[in-house]
């Protein structure tokens, strides 16, 4: 065990950093959920990219740098200390790119990779159908294949589609055999979404903005050459989509760090009224030292991967933990406010109130998506502690 | 960067861990409830035999040479079969104790490498002394002092605990001019530096702990059968145990860290032990 880094990983945080300090915008983009903010993430995209920095562990032919998971620890660590913008591309880069990298054909590489990692093509996911969240092997939506066997002809309807409303592609699951049930029967599909026929109608969150979208589908023609993997096993691409060692990559810690650090600095700003109840300091401290359990044993399995070992059943811990954690901090972050909490960040007296309301009212969505937490403590429950079903 | 650790000490915890859960099995830590002492001289000689009570003993007294690091997953083991012998004290409280006193390092940590003395270490923060009946040498702590005693220069009192593993003393004594060791400066950070290994012992034996009872419990639930069914198979159990589970394996890195910041000596070490033995006692 070695807990310092080595020359070669503080030389990359420099570089990193370096890039960071003379690029990231000074004031923060507005919010990619409207369609101004949407285009000012897309063109940040296009910044990364050409510093090579928009997916440091694609390989460099992709325009990557072949990073291992240590560096892209660091590179995010200092991403979000710089108030780095949101990866609107997050779909793309993260989940889509590596499932593709594995399942793809050369073709699908060579046409898509490019457009993800310039930010040219925004991604969003289409699982979620009206009866079909948790359940997922409940999707209904169709793709048949015409009759002269070039395209899938979808119908059907997806929802919950976050980033849907600008983005340019989905990629979601559909059922090819129409006689299939659950599991089986699935494709994975990817599907334009200036296609004729699909409708996008956007959902606004709680804060009003049109964040997800409903899609739908009415004998929408999609080429065959957007099915990703085979006819069938899109079961199997899309558990890889979801796999941890892409949750990981989407839910580094340092989101969390940054998050607990700013938590800290709250508390101090407003330490005579938060002093009047000491469980709220102790919910400052927990969460610090919570943001940094996380971090402490993301480095360990990092580390562990890195030295070619497996990813464990321990690995289904790590959803509950960040989700609840980032929950935990952000109802601190409303308790040190009290009663400026509510107040929206231009109302008179909102002083200091930042954007921590937005981030609370985000954090509550946190246990839900990406497989709800009661789904993930049964996951641990029967993958993990081999309770009997 | 290397959060992981080497072969050898996954090996060392392998075959500890074989080895205790062989031998301090409920049966035998419930016989031992029924003896004088609590302890068994038999158990002990064997713990020594292994290894175990000298890992922390320099080479030169005759021990293997170790830190806290290489003796965290055993402490670990310790804590997952609730070992009644004070194994886990000694090797991290006891020895860096001892190694610090210059005038009492020579002569005692031979002893307990070779595992026929013990050596039990009181501090004020404790009201009461674990296992003191067992001391053939006692540090004692007064105010910013240490001194050495022999059983016979103490009085022991002793105090039933409702867990009959514990045994626990209150101690009369005089600190004198011929039985100091320590003191000042040298002595608080003698003191400090054994508060810190024994707290990070207590998370060590935390992450066992809560690992046997999360395993003792799968089993139960998987064969207890309540409505023609596990009880484990209902969801209301299985996210009970989820939230322990989840929680466990996130309070193992910080009591980790914490051992390598001890064993390098680093300026955080306090501070980490005190997250480490937070995190692991609250799961426990
Ligand atoms: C912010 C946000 C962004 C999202 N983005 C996307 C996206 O981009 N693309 C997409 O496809 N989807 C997206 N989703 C949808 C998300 O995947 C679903 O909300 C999620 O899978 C849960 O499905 P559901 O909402 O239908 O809830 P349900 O499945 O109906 O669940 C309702 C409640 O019942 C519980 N429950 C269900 N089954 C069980 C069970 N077996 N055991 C115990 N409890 C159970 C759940 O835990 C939950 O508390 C997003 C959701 C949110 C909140």
């Amino acid at each position: 065990m070695d807990l310092n880094y080595t020359q070669e990983q503080n030389d990359f945080r420099a570089e990193v950093r370096q890039w960071l300090a003379t690029n990231v915008p000074a004031d923060p983009l507005p919010s990619f959920d409207t369609e101004e903010g949407f285009q000012a993430h897309r063109e940040w995209e296009v910044k990364l990219y050409e510093g090579r920095w928009g997916m440091i562990t694609w390989p460099e032919a992709m325009g990557g740098r072949g990073a291992d998971l240590l560096q892209w620890l660091i590179f995010e660590e200092e991403y979000y200390a710089a108030g780095a913008p949101l990866r609107v591309n997050q779909n793309g880069i993260f989940l889509l790119g590596p499932t593709m990298m594995e399942y793809g054909t050369e073709e699908q590489k060579k046409r898509f990779l490019n457009g993800m990692a310039t930010g040219k093509d925004i991604w969003c996911q289409a699982w979620s159908e009206p009866n079909a969240g948790s359940d997922m092997a409940a999707i209904r939506a169709k793709a048949e294949l015409s009759e002269d066997g070039k395209y899938y002809i979808i119908n059907g309807q997806k929802t919950w589609s976050t980033r849907a409303v600008w983005a340019d592609w989905a990629f979601g699951m559909f059922r090819t055999d129409p006689n299939s049930e659950r599991h089986k029967g699935l494709s994975f599909i990817l599907v334009p979404l200036e296609l004729e026929g699909i409708t996008v109608r956007p959902i606004p969150q709680l804060n009003g903005l049109p964040g997800f979208a409903e899609i739908f589908f009415d004998n929408v023609r999609v080429p065959v050459d957007c099915l990703l993997g085979e006819v069938g096993k899109g079961w199997s691409v899309a558990m890889a989509t979801a796999g941890f060692e892409r949750g990981l990559m989407l839910r580094s810690p340092a989101r969390f760090q940054q998050t607990a650090k700013r938590l800290v600095e709250l508390y101090k700003e407003n330490q005579t009224s938060a002093d009047r109840d000491p469980a709220v300091r102790n919910s400052v401290i927990k969460a610090y030292m919570d943001a940094e359990a996380y971090t402490l044993a993301t480095y360990q399995t990092a580390c562990r991967l890195v030295k070619g070992g497996k990813i464990g059943a321990e690995s289904s811990t790590n959803k509950i933990f960040w989700s609840e954690l980032d929950r935990d901090m952000h109802a601190t972050a409303m308790s040190l406010l009290g009663a400026r909490a509510e107040l929206e960040p231009h109302a008179p007296d909102a002083a200091g109130v930042g954007s921590w309301l937005d981030g609370w009212l985000f954090a509550q969505s946190g246990p839900i998506y990406a497989g709800t937490n009661e789904i993930q403590r049964n996951i641990i429950a029967e993958r993990m502690l081999g309770m009997p079903r | 960067m290397d959060f992981t650790f080497t072969e050898d000490q996954l090996l060392f915890q392998e075959s500890a861990r074989e080895f205790l859960l062989n031998e301090i099995t409920a049966e035998k830590i419930r016989g031992l409830w029924e003896t004088d002492s609590g302890r068994s001289d038999e158990l002990w000689r064997q713990l020594a035999e292994l290894g175990l009570s000298s890992i922390t003993v320099p080479e030169e007294y005759g021990g293997l040479g170790m830190n806290e690091l290489d003796f965290i997953l055993i402490a670990q083991e310790c804590g997952y079969v609730a070992l009644p012998e004070p194994l886990v004290h000694t090797a991290l409280v006891a020895v860096p104790t001892v190694l610090a006193i210059s005038s009492l390092k020579d002569e005692w940590l031979p002893k307990i490498a070779s595992g026929s003395a013990k050596v039990i270490v009181g501090l004020e923060a404790n009201l009461l002394v674990e296992d003191a009946h067992l001391a053939d040498l006692l540090i004692l702590q007064s105010g910013e002092e240490l001194h050495a005693l022999k059983p016979e220069q103490v009085q022991l009192q002793y105090n039933q605990s409702v867990d009959p593993s514990r045994k626990l003393y209150s101690i009369d004594w005089t600190p004198s001019k011929d039985t100091l060791v320590a003191k000042g400066p040298e002595g608080r950070a003698i003191i400090n530096a054994a508060l810190n290994r024994g707290a990070l012992g207590v998370a060590a034996e935390c992450l066992g702990l809560s690992q046997r009872m999360i395993d003792l419990a799968v089993d139960y639930t998987s064969e207890r059968q309540q409505f023609g069914k596990p009880i484990g198979s209902f969801q209301a159990v299985k996210h009970l145990m989820s939230n322990v589970a989840f929680k466990l394996e996130y309070a193992k890195a910080p009591v980790y860290r914490a051992a390598y910041a001890l064993a390098h000596n680093l300026d955080s070490a306090a501070v980490n032990v005190s997250q480490a033995k937070f995190a692991a006692s609250e799961v426990a």
